[in-house]
């Protein structure tokens, strides 16, 4: 019996994500009292780095045919049957989220997504999950024998205090996938949305798509991905994979500037477990204001270049 | 060409969420309900690949009798049928076995890429393996040509086009499609449509909900002189430390 974690990668490196999951399962191991396996299904030869964030031991599977959602989860289902998973973290990503519930199905597993906390094994095995779009949580029991979680990036501490593990090579196969992969396109180098630790994000205050410069002047000064409101992508200003919100995505970062937001409801579901808010509007009644940690009422033109000019000194 | 299209009644976007029985349950109290946003992408989409392809498009969900007006909106968009499995639909895990037993025979099966009130976001995948099919999930784009499915989804930091052949699931994400409006030969067209009523069963159910919380309260926020918006990266640095 063990907990297994599905080590996801990007250009062949392990995601941040990863790091989060790894050290989300050792703490649940330590309440079980069971060991982490990282299985490494990506071009990746060597896992064994992953023992630093609690895994006892990276079993390596070399998949070169890209990720689809059919054959890669019966992969990885094989492999949790053969390492005995009692528990099966993923990190809640696009990747996550297409592999959970099939692994779900594949176990005969209780599964919770958007998982935000360590369970709480007093009666039962309860965590908590965002829903309402970030306007809520739930406690939430998995009753079957073996669970599955996908967690939300950027809720839990990464944990990297351990030293290398073992790795042992494995070779499953799965059945070929019935989905073709025609074409990727992926825009390397840019931090994805949803795991960006700091994000700034515009709305139709600043008046066109042409103003955009100043924000991602902003953004690349701190290191942060961009993100706008919903009638900004609605407009075509930006692209839709950039909404935040309650129809949009819903993000944790620790920091989030909202520039030329009013700060509706919807928009606030999205953002709202944010760790530190800024608000810039220049209309004070903002709605945003309530739910922000710093604010500024002042103009977005005038504001944003003294921003850019502090943090070029 | 037989779609089958699934679908959540949720809370418009606008409610404030509040809960009873000691935050055991949703307050529906003077809540309006609306076809998930996603799903009607779905519908949407569905009904121009039927049209196209001399298809026809059912709609399921799973729900109790009061989400009857929305099944009927999904309808008069020009859905052909209806089937409702009569049950509270608790969570992802039970909606997809629910429908799993229904689900057979359909060349192509849309969701949305999740429910906007419990965002499990599984049901595509879920469905897609109790039915041992490939799942899609948040795709922007679906063509259909020569027997061949082809879908734009959204992966993670960017976009990827990938085909298959039917049957195949897939959940919708925003930029799909513009939802159809119903027209006024369509409402009342959907008043006489087939809307079949089956009972759940499932009863070895995955997950229970306990109870709810809503996020803390922001403690209240601290202005900055406009005339000094360079002490927020002061703060930024020196007192929250986060860049």
């Amino acid at each position: 019996m063990s907990i297994v974690v599905f080590a996801e990668s990007s250009d062949n490196q392990f995601k941040k994500s990863t790091f989060e999951a790894i050290s989300y399962a050792k703490e649940i191991g330590q309440l079980i009292g069971k060991d982490v396996i990282a299985v490494n299904i990506s071009g990746i030869s060597n896992g064994a780095e992953l023992g630093k964030y609690g895994a006892s031991k990276v079993v390596n599977c070399n998949n070169t045919d890209g990720f689809t959602a059919d054959a890669t989860s019966d992969l990885f289902a094989s492999i949790c049957k053969e390492l005995g998973a009692s528990v099966v973290v993923l990190s809640n990503t696009y990747v996550g989220k297409s592999v959970s519930p099939r692994v779900a199905v594949a176990l005969n597993a209780s599964m919770a997504s958007n998982v935000i906390s360590v369970p709480d094994l007093s009666n039962g095995f309860a965590v908590k999950r965002g829903v309402f779009s970030g306007k809520a949580f739930a406690i939430v029991n998995l009753n079957r024998d073996i669970k599955v979680l996908a967690i939300t990036p950027n809720s839990f501490e990464i944990n990297s205090n351990g030293s290398d593990c073992p790795t042992e090579s494995i070779n499953a196969n799965a059945s070929p996938s019935k989905i073709s992969i025609k074409a990727v396109n992926k825009v390397t180098g840019k931090i994805p949305l949803t795991e960006a630790e700091l994000v700034v994000s515009a709305g139709r205050g600043m008046k066109g798509p042409e103003n955009w410069v100043m924000i991602e002047e902003l953004a690349t000064l701190i290191g942060a991905a961009t993100a706008c409101s919903k009638p900004v992508s609605d407009m075509g200003w930006r692209p839709h994979s950039e909404h935040v919100g309650q129809t949009g995505i819903t993000i944790k970062p620790n920091l989030y500037i909202a520039i030329g937001i009013s700060g509706a409801i919807q928009h606030l579901a999205g953002v709202s477990s944010s760790k530190t808010i800024v608000a810039i509007n220049k209309d004070p009644e903002a709605p945003f204001f309530k739910s922000a940690d710093y604010g500024i009422v002042g103009d977005a033109f005038e504001v944003l270049p003294q921003l850019i000019q502090a943090l070029k000194n | 060409m037989k779609i089958l299209v699934c679908i959540s009644v949720v809370q418009d976007t606008t409610t404030k969420i509040t809960f009873t029985d000691n935050d055991t349950q949703f307050n529906k109290a003077g809540v309006q309900f609306i076809v998930n946003p996603y799903d009607e992408l779905a519908v949407t989409r569905a009904l121009e690949i039927a049209e196209a392809n001399n298809g026809t498009v059912t709609i399921v969900h799973v729900g109790e009798a009061d989400s009857e007006p929305s099944i009927r909106k999904a309808l008069s968009m020009g859905a052909n049928e209806a089937i409702r499995i009569n049950a509270n639909p608790i969570d992802a895990q039970f909606v997809a076995e629910e429908i799993a037993k229904i689900a057979t025979g359909y060349d192509l099966i849309l969701t949305g890429r999740e429910s906007i009130d419990y965002n499990g976001g599984a049901v595509c995948g879920l469905l897609g393996a109790m039915l041992n099919i490939p799942s899609i999930n948040v795709v922007t784009k679906i063509d259909y040509d020569g027997g061949l499915f082809t879908f734009d989804r959204d992966i993670d930091g960017g976009r990827e086009t990938v085909s298959c052949a039917g049957p195949v699931i897939a959940s919708a994400q925003k930029d799909l499609c513009e939802p159809r409006i119903p027209n006024m030969r369509g409402i009342m067209a959907a008043r006489t449509k087939p809307l079949q009523i089956i009972e759940a069963s499932v009863s070895n159910q995955a997950v229970s909900y306990l109870s709810y919380t809503l996020p803390a309260a922001k403690s209240g926020v601290k202005l900055i002189d406009p005339s000094n918006a360079a002490e927020l990266i002061n703060i930024l640095k020196n007192e929250v430390k986060v860049i």
